[in-house]
C-alpha cells in the first residue's frame, strides 16, 4: 500500500475540488481555498482548485479572486449534472495526471460520494468530515532513538467522532495525496481580491459511458422558502421545552426582530413540530452562527456538538442543570415564555433606537 | 439450576421492551384517561406475532415457548397493564384451550388466524352469580338438531366486543358426581356477529382503563354443533387448565406492573430534591428501594418458573403446573400491589396526579389480585395441593 | 433476485457514551446495536425480499461478539449471514475496511449492495462508495426511495437542495438514509430461528482477490496521530434572575456589549 519516498516527492502543491451546481460555486470551494491558502504557506506551494462541470469555465475567475492560484478545467457536456462516475473519473484522472500532495474536498452530499470513490480509486487514505487541518509532525512527537523518522509537513487531520464525543487527529504519511473532506461552515473564507486571475489549464480525460454511468431521469429541485440555516448568522434555535408547534410563533417573532433564522434539536423534528432541514447537531447540521440562542434545549451532547463552534451561545431553559448551560457563553435561568417575547420587545426598540 | 436466560430470551426481552417502550408507552395515558382501547397497538402487536408467542408456526404462531409469551407480557404491562392483559386473554384464556382441546379442524379455523393477529380472543366464563365458583353458572345451551341454543349472560368479559372469537362455558345438564347432582359444564366457541350474540354495556373501571370489559349476552343464540371446545361434559376441567395458564399470564401482567413503577420510582427518586439533596440519598428511600426491589426479584422467579413448568407439560402433556402457576399469580399480584402503593408514596404529592404514571400503576395492580382467581382462590388452590 | 446487506455493530450512543478513566472510551458499557442508518438499508432489503422474493444475505467485518447484529438481521428477516472476523483484519481504517468486505462479496452472487450511508461512531460515510469502487460497479448514495423494474434499480437521490431519480443497470451499490424508512422490529419467532441459524464466518483466507498490504493496521492509509475525548468550551455565565424583565435587560445588555445589536 505504502509510496516509497521518491513517489511521495513527486506529489506537489494543494488542490481544492471546486463544487459548483447549476454553474454556480458552492460556498464550500471558497471555504476550502482559504484553508488551502493557509496550508499553501508553510509548504511554499501552490493552490489549485478543480473545476468540473459543463461549461463551467468562466467560473475560474471567482475561484482567483478567492484564493486559486491555478484552476485546472475538466469541461465536459457528460458532466452537466454531478454523478458519481464521471466526476470521479475527471477528479481521479487530474490527481493522476497533476499529482497534488493535498486535495480537499467538502463534505457535502456531493463530496461525500465523490470522496470515498476518488481516494479508492487513486488508492489513498481519505479522512472525513475534518474540522480542523493543519501542516504537522507525524508522529506529532518523535519516538526517541528514531528521531530521523518523524515526518515533517504532514497534513495533519482533526475530525470528531463518536457524535462528536471523541476527537481524532489522523494523517496520511505514506501515500499519497493527502485526502480530507471538510465540514461546510467550519473553514472561513479569505477578502476575495477583486480582479484576481489565476492561470487556468484545461484538462479532459476524455468521457466513454461504462456501467457505472447512472441515467438522471429527474431532478427535482427542493421548493422550499426556507432559508439554509448553516448560512444564518443569527439562529434562535427551539427545543422540546417550547412546549409545542404553535409556541415556536415567540422564537420565530424574536428571530424576525434580530434578523435571525429559527432552528431546532433533534427532539422538535422527531415530534413532527419542524422539518428536518431545521436540525442542528449530530444527526442535523453543524452551524456557527455569530450568535446561537438556545431556547428550552437540554443540550443533549449530539445537540452540542452541532452548534459550539457558534461565537456566542446564549442559553435559556428553566432547568438550572441543563447541561446547555456547560456550552453557554451567558445562561439564564428562568420561563422562556415570559422572557422570550419581552426580548423581542426591547430587541425592536433598541434596533429602533439606531 | 440454571437461573441465566438463553440468548433467545435475552434478544426477545429486548425486543420486547423497545417494542413496548416505542410503541405502546406513548399511549398508555391517553387510553387510560379515555378509557379507549388501543385497536392500532393490537394490530402492531399482529404483526410482530405477539398474538401467537406460544403457538406452534403449523398453527400460524411464533414457536416460542410460554417463558417468552411471559416475558412479553410483563414487558408491556411495565409501560401499560392494558396492553398487558389484552395479550394474556386472548392467548392465555382463548388460543390455549382451543389449542389444547380443539379438533384439527377448529385449530385450523380459529388457532390460526387468532394466533396470526388476524383475530382477537376472549373467554367467558364469569357470570353474576359464578365467579370463583363455577358451579353457579346459569347460561344454558341445549342441543337442537345440528345446533347448540346459548341463553343466558356472562359478566366482566375482558376483550369484550373487541374480540372475534369467544370461548364460552355453559350448562349442558346435570350429572351425579359423588351421590350429588353437579351441573354439567361444556365449553363453546362463539364466533362475534352470530345472531343472538350480543354485548351489553361496558364496565366502567379502576384500573386497566383501556381494556374492554363487557357483558355479554347470549338470547336463543344458534351455533354449529362443531362448535363444542372438548368432550361435552368437560367445561370444568377445560375451565380449571386455562385458568391455570391464564393465571401465569396475569402474574406476568402484575410482574411487569410491580418492575415499571418500581424503575420509574428509581428515576424519579434520583431527580426530586428535597432538603437540598436528591430523596434517593435518604435511607428510608433506599431501603424501601432494596424491599421493592428483592421482591419483584423473586416474584419473576416464581413467574419464570411457574412458565418453564408450563413449557414441561407442553411437551410432556402431563406434567403439573397449576400450583406453581398460583404462587406466582398469589406472590406477583400482591406485589405489584405493594409495591406499586409504595411507588406512589415515594412520589408524595405528584404520584396521586394523573400526568404521573405510578398513578395508574397502582389502579392497574389491584385488579391482578382479583380476576382470574382472587389471592384468597389461590391459596386454596395451594393449600389443597399441601394438604391431599 | 440477490441483495446482500453489510451492516455494523455500533455502541449505541443515545443513552451517553461512557469514558474510561484513561478517556478511551467504554466500548464495553455501552450497548451493542446494529447502525441505524445499515438497519434502514436492512429493511430496505426486506421490502424487496416482500415484494419481489429476493434472498437477502448480511454481511459484518468484526469480533466475533459482532454475530449478534447478525441475528437480529436474520430475526428481522434476513435469509443468510456471513460474519467476517480475523484478528489480521483489525484496526482497519476504511480503505482497509472496504478492500476486506469487497474480498468477501466476491464470493456471493449479488444483483445489489445495500451499506448505511454512515455508521453512528465513525460517521465516515467511505465504506459504501469504496466498496463500489473496488467492485467496479455503480454507486448511488443517499438513497432516499429504492423501486426495482426488471434488471435496473431506480432511486431518490438525496442533495443538499434537491434530489435526482437515476437508473441504473444492476448490480450497483446503495448507500441508505436512516430516513429510507422505519425498520421492522424482529419477531419472537424469528429470534428462536435466527438463534438456531448457522452464522457463515469467513477469515482471511476466504477473502477474494485481496493483496495482504491493503488489510488491517498496516494496510490503513491513514494513521492516527492523537485521539481524545473532546475538549470542550468551558461554561460561561449563569444568571438566575428575579423577574423575565430582569433576565430580557440582562440578555439585551450582553447583545448590546457585543455589538449585535
Amino acid at each position: 500500500m505504502n509510496m516509497t519516498p521518491e513517489q511521495i516527492a513527486q506529489y506537489k502543491g494543494v488542490f481544492v475540488f471546486a463544487q459548483q451546481v447549476d454553474n454556480e460555486v458552492s460556498g464550500i470551494a471558497y471555504e476550502l481555498l482559504g484553508k488551502a491558502r493557509e496550508l499553501a504557506e508553510p509548504l511554499k506551494t501552490e493552490v489549485t482548485a478543480v473545476l468540473i462541470g459543463s461549461g463551467v469555465k468562466g467560473l475560474a475567475d471567482n475561484l482567483a479572486e478567492y484564493g486559486a492560484d491555478k484552476v485546472i478545467v475538466v469541461d465536459d457536456p457528460e458532466l452537466k449534472e454531478y454523478r458519481t462516475e464521471p466526476y470521479a473519473h475527471a477528479l481521479a484522472s487530474v490527481i493522476n495526471e497533476y499529482k497534488p500532495e493535498i486535495m480537499l474536498v467538502g463534505a457535502t452530499a456531493i463530496g461525500r460520494d465523490l470522496g470515498p470513490t476518488v481516494s479508492a480509486r487513486v488508492a489513498t487514505g481519505l479522512t472525513a468530515d475534518c474540522t480542523v487541518l493543519d501542516i504537522g509532525d507525524f508522529p506529532l512527537q518523535p519516538v526517541p532513538g528514531k528521531e530521523d523518522e518523524q515526518l515533517h509537513n504532514q497534513l495533519l487531520m482533526t475530525r470528531p467522532a463518536f457524535g462528536g464525543n471523541t476527537i481524532a487527529t489522523i494523517a496520511c504519511p505514506y501515500n499519497r495525496p493527502q485526502m480530507a473532506t471538510v465540514r461546510p461552515g467550519v473553514m472561513q473564507k479569505i477578502e476575495p481580491k477583486k480582479g484576481a486571475k489565476a492561470e487556468v489549464i484545461e484538462y479532459n480525460p476524455g468521457f466513454t459511458p461504462n456501467n457505472r454511468y447512472v441515467e438522471i431521469k429527474e431532478v427535482v429541485k427542493a421548493v422550499s422558502d426556507v432559508k439554509d440555516i448553516m448560512d444564518a448568522k443569527i439562529l434562535v434555535s427551539g427545543g422540546r421545552g417550547v412546549g409545542s408547534p404553535e409556541n415556536f410563533k415567540i422564537l420565530e417573532e424574536l428571530a424576525d426582530a434580530i434578523g435571525g433564522q429559527v432552528s431546532c434539536s433533534r427532539a422538535v423534528v422527531d415530534s413532527g413540530w419542524k422539518p428536518k432541514e431545521l436540525q442542528v447537531g449530530q444527526t442535523g447540521k453543524t452551524v456557527r452562527p455569530n450568535v446561537y440562542f438556545a431556547i428550552g434545549i437540554s443540550g443533549a451532547i449530539q445537540h452540542v456538538a452541532g452548534m459550539e463552534e457558534s461565537d456566542i451561545i446564549i442559553a435559556i431553559n428553566k432547568d438550572e442543570d441543563a447541561p446547555i448551560f456547560d456550552v453557554a457563553d451567558y445562561g439564564i435561568v428562568g420561563d422562556l415564555n415570559k422572557i422570550v417575547p419581552k426580548l423581542t420587545e426591547e430587541v425592536k426598540a433598541a434596533l429602533a433606537e439606531k | 439450576m440454571d437461573f441465566s436466560l438463553s440468548k433467545e430470551h435475552e434478544m426477545a426481552r429486548q425486543l420486547f421492551k423497545d417494542f413496548a417502550e416505542t410503541e405502546v408507552k406513548p399511549l398508555a395515558q391517553e387510553i387510560d384517561q379515555e378509557h379507549r382501547f388501543p385497536r392500532e397497538t393490537v394490530e402492531k402487536l399482529a404483526k410482530y406475532g405477539f398474538l401467537g408467542i406460544p403457538v406452534p408456526k403449523e398453527l400460524g404462531g411464533q414457536g416460542c415457548d410460554v417463558l417468552t409469551y411471559a416475558m412479553c407480557v410483563e414487558e408491556l404491562s411495565k409501560v401499560c397493564g392494558t396492553t398487558g392483559v389484552i395479550v394474556s386473554a386472548h392467548t392465555s384464556l382463548c388460543v390455549d384451550p382451543i389449542m389444547t382441546f380443539g379438533t384439527d379442524e377448529q385449530k385450523q379455523k380459529y388457532v390460526v388466524p387468532l394466533a396470526k393477529g388476524e383475530k382477537l380472543g376472549a373467554f367467558g366464563l364469569t357470570e353474576p352469580g359464578a365467579g370463583t365458583d363455577a358451579q353457579g353458572q346459569q347460561t344454558k345451551a341445549v342441543l337442537d338438531g345440528d345446533e347448540w341454543v346459548l341463553n343466558g349472560s356472562k359478566c366482566f368479559i375482558t376483550n369484550g366486543k373487541e374480540a372475534d372469537i369467544y370461548v364460552i362455558f355453559a350448562v349442558t345438564g346435570k350429572v351425579e358426581k359423588r351421590g350429588k347432582m353437579m351441573k354439567e359444564i361444556s365449553a363453546f366457541i362463539v364466533e362475534k356477529g352470530t345472531p343472538g350474540f350480543t354485548f351489553g354495556t361496558k364496565e366502567n373501571k379502576m384500573g386497566i382503563c383501556g381494556s374492554a370489559t363487557y357483558e355479554l349476552i347470549f338470547t336463543d343464540c344458534r351455533i354449529p354443533k362443531d362448535n363444542l371446545l372438548g368432550k361435552q361434559g368437560k367445561g370444568f376441567n377445560i375451565a380449571m387448565h386455562t385458568l391455570d395458564g391464564g393465571r401465569i399470564g396475569i402474574a406476568a401482567q402484575a410482574l411487569g406492573l410491580a418492575s415499571g413503577a418500581l424503575e420509574t420510582t428509581i428515576e424519579y427518586v434520583k431527580e426530586r430534591k428535597q432538603f437540598g439533596r436528591s430523596i434517593g440519598q435518604f435511607q428510608n428511600t433506599q431501603f424501601q428501594l432494596a424491599d421493592m426491589a428483592t421482591k419483584v426479584e423473586a416474584a419473576r422467579l416464581l413467574v419464570y418458573k411457574a412458565a418453564r413448568a408450563k413449557d414441561q407439560y407442553q411437551q410432556d402433556g402431563k406434567s403439573a403446573y397449576g400450583v406453581e402457576a398460583a404462587m406466582a399469580k398469589l406472590y406477583a399480584a400482591e406485589v405489584a400491589m405493594e409495591v406499586t402503593t409504595k411507588c406512589v408514596q415515594l412520589h408524595g404529592g405528584y404520584g396521586y396526579i394523573k400526568e404521573y404514571d405510578v398513578e395508574r400503576m397502582m389502579r392497574d395492580a389491584k385488579i391482578t389480585e382479583i380476576y382470574e382467581g382472587t389471592s384468597e382462590v389461590q391459596r386454596m388452590v395451594i393449600s389443597a395441593n399441601l394438604l391431599k | 433476485m440477490k441483495v446482500v446487506v453489510c451492516i455494523k455493530q455500533v455502541p449505541d450512543t443515545k443513552g451517553g457514551v461512557k469514558f474510561n478513566p484513561d478517556g478511551t472510551l467504554d466500548r464495553g458499557a455501552m450497548l451493542a446495536i446494529m447502525n441505524p442508518d445499515d438497519k434502514a438499508g436492512l429493511e430496505a432489503a426486506l421490502r424487496l425480499k416482500d415484494q419481489y422474493g429476493a434472498e437477502v444475505t448480511v454481511v459484518t467485518m468484526g469480533l466475533p461478539k459482532a454475530s449478534d447484529v447478525l441475528r437480529e438481521a436474520l430475526a428481522m428477516g434476513a435469509d443468510k449471514a456471513v460474519l467476517v472476523t480475523d484478528r489480521v483484519l483489525g484496526g482497519a481504517d476504511t480503505w482497509a475496511t472496504s478492500t476486506t468486505l469487497a474480498g468477501a462479496l466476491r464470493n456471493l452472487d449479488y444483483d445489489l449492495i445495500i451499506t448505511g450511508r454512515q455508521a453512528i461512531d465513525g460517521d465516515t460515510a467511505q465504506v459504501g462508495p469504496q466498496i463500489a469502487e473496488h467492485l467496479g460497479i455503480p454507486v448511488i448514495s443517499y438513497a432516499q426511495e429504492i423501486k426495482v423494474n426488471g434488471d435496473k434499480v431506480t432511486v431518490k437521490r438525496q442533495y443538499d437542495d434537491r434530489y435526482h431519480m437515476v437508473e441504473v443497470k444492476m448490480p450497483c451499490l446503495i448507500t441508505a438514509l436512516s430516513e429510507l424508512n422505519d425498520p421492522r422490529y424482529m419477531t419472537p419467532g424469528g429470534i428462536f430461528d435466527a438463534c438456531k441459524a448457522d452464522i457463515t464466518t469467513w477469515g482471511r483466507a476466504d477473502l477474494k482477490e485481496v493483496d495482504d498490504g491493503n488489510l488491517g493496521l498496516n494496510g490503513s492509509p491513514t494513521k492516527i496521530a492523537k485521539a481524545s475525548d473532546k475538549v470542550r468550551k468551558g461554561a460561561g455565565e449563569k444568571v438566575v434572575p428575579d423577574s423575565p424583565e430582569d433576565a430580557v435587560s440582562y440578555i439585551v445588555g450582553k447583545l448590546k456589549e457585543k455589538h449585535v445589536i
